[in-house]
């Protein structure tokens, strides 16, 4: 859910971006990271735990932690908390380690 | 590989005052920031900071950002940034490599380093605290007040500091109810005036309580707490669930410090500072030459703290690099006075305590 008033911010409405999430398309905002427009559109679970496959949210959403790793256009390990959305984004749920790709 | 005479990890407050006096001082500087913007934790602080006018008080934290930042612009020529970019390794022959937004490697040296990379939020061990929707508070508050998304719609807050009081007000302006905010100790931690405008809005401050397991199906549900005795000990019988689709957790913050260990610095782990925090001499500098610290990584204080002292290890490093600043002893004098005027009186007790079992001095 977006805050729509507030007593100290303006959150005025920017540009509408569109993008793939696990192969459909959703859309946030120009401004957004990709982990706050997920949260936006009420998806919390951004990856699965490496062992156990618990479901895994953001938590620092300052880089630091690597809770809110996920798969985009590709390249695993991304911190959607702190990557900004981009027009077009193929954003996928991680489940595994990842694998780095070298020819990327 | 590229070669810069300073190289300051980390575009906070403390990263951007340094810039600033560096700058000042005739010293070009490259700054390396991971996230969007440089700012630090200031970009998402909308309530108005405490202290002396010297250090902004009754300015808004996200305004006090502003303020850093246009000072950092009117040296365009002597600072450059890399934002999006995160320090991953810091080697002895001053040699940092970097990820930047590309997920591409590359490698800087610089011959002298400020890392002013800050804190970050301490985790609380509880059944079940990795379901989504338990969130760090500055986390939460980044999420509001930077990109306006709501966490959810019952919140609970644990921890009852500063920055959980700011943050569950903050909620409350956002739209959101705080249901409760609890705290193990027996007595709320932060300021009163903080405490005093939550119970007015009807937020009860519950203290002697904790968070004993979460619950919920893919994602936060529910939460269960306990009365705890002065101990810390549960009081069994004392259980009441409480639901919430967002828990915040604010149990204090830890020094950023992972690159010093890796350079070899000499650490000392320091409760009072947060954790592990270089030990450091008066200029700031650490066990390996030429390389400084400044803010919460070397202690977790204020703004106000990291913002002074950034101020004067620009200085500092200015001299280092043979370019002293024109009125250097003047201001050395007047940031060591704001430095001992913001550790003075009871609030500071915690630091100067802190400072002195780093400094191995005896602490009245
Ligand atoms: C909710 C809340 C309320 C607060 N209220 C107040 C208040 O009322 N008054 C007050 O004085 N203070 C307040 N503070 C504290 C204040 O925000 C901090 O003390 C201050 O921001 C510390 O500044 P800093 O420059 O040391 O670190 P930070 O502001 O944390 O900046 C560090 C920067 O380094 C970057 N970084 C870290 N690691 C790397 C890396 N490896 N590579 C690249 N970049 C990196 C980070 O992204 C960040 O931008 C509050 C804090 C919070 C969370
Ligand atoms: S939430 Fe911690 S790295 Fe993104």
């Amino acid at each position: 859910m977006r805050i729509k008033e507030h007593p100290i911010l303006d959150f005025k409405e920017t540009k509408k971006l569109h993008f793939m999430y696990n192969g459909k398309q959703v859309y946030g905002f120009e401004g957004d990271t990709i982990a706050s427009a997920l949260h936006a559109l009420g998806i919390k679970t951004l990856r699965h735990s490496i062992e156990l496959k618990r479901p895994r949210g953001f938590y620092c959403a300052i880089g630091n932690c690597a809770s809110c790793n996920m798969i985009v256009d590709g390249t695993p390990n991304v911190r959607t908390c702190i990557t900004p959305l981009k027009e077009g984004m193929q954003v996928e749920t991680q489940k595994d380690k990842g694998v780095y790709n070298e020819t990327r | 590989m590229k070669h810069v005479d300073l190289l300051i990890i980390g575009g906070g407050p403390s990263g951007l005052a340094a810039a600033k006096m560096a700058a000042e001082s005739g010293v070009s500087s490259l700054i390396i920031e991971r996230d969007t913007k440089v700012g630090g934790q200031l970009v998402k602080q909308t309530h108005m900071f405490f202290g002396s006018e010297k250090q902004y008080a009754k300015t808004r934290g996200i305004n006090i950002a502003e303020i850093l930042i246009n000072d950092c612009k009117e040296h365009d020529d002597k600072i450059s940034y890399m934002t999006e970019t995160t320090v991953v390794g810091l080697y002895p022959d001053y040699v940092v490599t970097v990820m930047d937004r590309n997920h591409k490697y590359s490698k800087i040296k610089a011959n002298t380093i400020l890392v002013a990379t800050g804190a970050s939020e301490k985790v609380l061990a509880f059944e079940n605290n990795d379901l989504p929707g338990i969130y760090g508070a500055g986390a939460v508050q980044t999420l509001m007040n930077v990109h306006g998304v709501l966490p959810g719609q019952d919140v609970v807050m644990v921890g009852s500091g500063n920055i959980g009081l700011i943050v569950s007000y903050q909620l409350m302006q956002a739209g959101v109810n705080v249901k409760r905010v609890i705290e193990a100790a027996s007595v709320i931690g932060g300021y009163k005036v903080h405490a005093s405008k939550l119970k007015r809005l009807g937020v009860e401050i519950t203290t002697n309580m904790t968070v004993k397991s979460a619950q919920g199906n893919g994602a936060l549900e529910s939460i269960v707490v306990q009365k705890l005795d002065d101990d810390w000990q549960f009081i069994p019988g004392t259980e009441e669930e409480i639901s919430v689709d967002a828990l915040c957790i604010s149990v204090g913050l830890s020094p950023l410090s992972n690159l010093l260990s890796m350079v070899g610095c000499e650490m000392k782990y320091v409760s009072a500072l947060g954790g592990n925090v270089p030990v450091i001499d008066h200029s700031h500098e650490t066990t390996v030459p030429n390389i400084f610290v400044a803010g919460d990584v070397c202690g977790v204080e204020e703004a106000s703290s990291a913002i002074v002292e950034g101020y004067y290890v620009g200085l500092i490093i200015g001299n280092r690099l043979g370019k002293t600043h024109p009125h250097y002893e003047r201001l050395i004098q007047d940031f060591t006075q704001q430095l001992d005027n913001l550790r003075s009186g009871p609030f500071g007790e915690k630091t100067r305590s802190g400072l002195a079992q780093l400094r191995g001095e005896q602490h009245a």
